[in-house]
């Protein structure tokens, strides 16, 4: 007995490397999944948190920040400093000026939910890397809106033409033109 | 055909076309072995230098060739560097009488096998050199582990390799290739009419081979993560190359032995599709198909330890392969020894 559990044993054994070796030729001929870093990017998923930015506003191309600044109250690490402006024609006061100091910043998003006009948001930038800290403890993100607004305004179809005035009365149509005549 | 068989053009093609044929696989199976890797771990492998990587070789030899030769204080110099020669000049020797086709071949001799395994052991000897001299610790415990592994390991081949002589009855390279013509149903690795076990006898070859070339998952002598780089520890530049290049030199050797012994060499595995021009192609098709194989196995299976693998060739393959030994011999003579009884 003892002899054939060896044998068992052996053959067991050599069955074991073949079904390793099925299974690396199997891998082999699957789909490379490397993605070339420079060349390709990964999208980032949903829930992935860069530094924070000002929403654009998909209907109008500005910010929806009225300058309450709930934000800066709500940063444990004092690092955004919030101006604002009332402009001409406008019921609410406007962002004029949003300093970010990424440096200091943790992402803990508290800013993100204090804002009640869900006007800021986590970016999804990720390549933040600069040669000194100057590119990160002022980031201007009033300036990052503007050249994302210019995108998006390329990307915008032209504006309607306003609507033309409606006519005073509309025409009649000649009624004896619509009806079919019948030669009978 | 009279221009070729004058002796000294005869030895000039020979001496190019193998160190030509010996250079061009090291550095191409280098790349192969890469990308091999990488495409079974899912990755590319190496892809920037030229197109998909094909210029890799050229990159790796500049590199290797622009860096300098050294040799450190305390080493023993003429071993130290004459164990580059020794490790690379079997296998360009082994070549010669290997048959790429019906014709072509260096050198017809009638104990071509016996050469290719007595100068095959030549192989254990350099590494062992190249370790001693090197007056490293771990070089010297690499050279220790390469001794005893190939002990171990020869014994099986050469069992498995007199098993074979016994069906062939000639140890010329040729003639045995010849034998197989026909389909290949007429290979040795199916003769099971002559030994039931003859495909068991050639996945011992091939374990044997791995273990001779000291490839994974036998290749204890530069288990990098124990012994460095091993028996290669102290060299740099172009003498690693060399090694290198060896190793590699030495898997197309095992491989050519494993198609002419068991695959058929030369002969088509069916009727059809052979000739002069046909033959080399199956040939490098049958040997380039088991160098994939040996790739194929280096990424598969990890590393064995030491103890596992002297128990795998002193307790299971050199008992097989005696087994297989007298099994053959049984089918061979016991018919005739009836016959001469009753």
């Amino acid at each position: 007995m003892k002899m054939k559990a060896a044998f068992q044993e052996v053959y067991g054994g050599f069955m074991s490397l073949l079904t390793g070796m099925r299974i690396t030729l199997g891998q082999a001929f699957k789909p490379v999944i490397t993605v070339q870093y420079p060349r390709q990017t990964l999208k980032m998923p949903a829930r992935f948190r860069g530094h924070i930015q000002l929403v654009l506003d998909p209907k109008t191309g500005k910010s929806r920040c009225t300058a309450c600044k709930l934000c800066e109250r709500a940063c444990p690490s004092d690092c955004i400093a919030v101006d604002g402006a009332k402009l001409e024609g406008q019921k609410r006061k406007s962002v004029t000026d949003y300093q970010l100091d990424f440096t200091t910043c943790s992402l803990c998003g508290s800013c993100v939910e204090a804002c009640p006009f869900d006007a800021i948001e986590f970016s999804k930038e990720y390549n933040v890397v600069a040669f000194s800290r100057d590119a990160f403890n002022h980031m201007d993100l009033v300036q990052r809106l503007a050249a994302r607004r210019e995108i998006w305004a390329q990307n915008q179809p032209p504006a309607p033409p306003p609507p033309e005035p409606p006519s005073p009365a509309p025409v009649a149509a000649p009624a004896p033109a619509s009806q079919p005549q019948n030669p009978a | 055909m009279t221009f070729l068989s004058i002796e000294p053009v005869r030895i000039l093609l020979y001496l190019v076309g193998i160190c030509a044929f010996v250079g061009a696989n090291a550095a191409y199976l280098v790349l192969a072995e890469r990308k091999g890797a990488g495409r079974i771990q899912r990755r590319p492998g190496p892809n920037e230098a030229g197109y998909a990587g094909w210029l890799q070789p050229v990159a790796d030899g500049i590199k290797l060739l622009s860096k300098q030769v050294m040799i450190p204080p305390g080493t023993d110099r003429l071993l130290f560097c004459l164990a580059p020669l020794m490790v690379m000049a079997p296998p360009l020797i082994c070549l010669t009488v290997i048959p790429f086709g019906e014709n072509l071949f260096a050198r017809n001799i009638n104990v071509g096998l016996l050469l290719v395994f007595s100068l095959g052991s030549i192989n254990v000897m350099a590494l062992m050199l190249g370790g001693w001299a090197s007056r490293n610790k771990y070089a010297v415990i690499s050279a220790a582990r390469v001794v005893s592994q190939n002990v171990a390991y020869e014994i099986p081949m050469l069992l498995v390799v007199i098993t074979l002589l016994m069906v062939t009855g000639t140890m010329n390279l040729n003639e045995i290739v010849q034998q197989q013509g026909g389909g290949f149903w007429h290979w040795n690795l199916f003769k099971v009419w002559v030994n039931p076990l003859m495909p068991v006898t050639f996945v011992i070859f091939f374990i044997c081979m791995l273990a001779e070339t000291n490839r994974a998952p036998f290749d204890m002598a530069e288990a990098e993560s124990e012994l460095l780089a091993g028996a290669f520890t102290e060299y740099g530049g172009m003498g690693f190359g060399v090694f290198f290049m060896a190793e590699y030199a030495n898997i197309v050797v095992g491989c050519s032995m494993a198609t002419v012994l068991f695959l058929g060499g030369w002969q088509s595995p069916f009727v059809i599709l052979s000739g002069p021009v046909f033959g080399p192609l199956w040939f490098l098709a049958k040997m380039y198909a088991l160098i994939l194989t040996v790739i194929w196995v280096r990424w598969t299976f990890p590393r064995t330890q030491f103890y596992g693998l002297l128990n795998l060739s002193w307790k299971i393959l050199i008992p097989i392969s005696l087994f297989t030994l007298l099994l053959t011999g049984a089918v061979m003579k016991l018919p005739l020894a009836l016959h001469h009884l009753f």
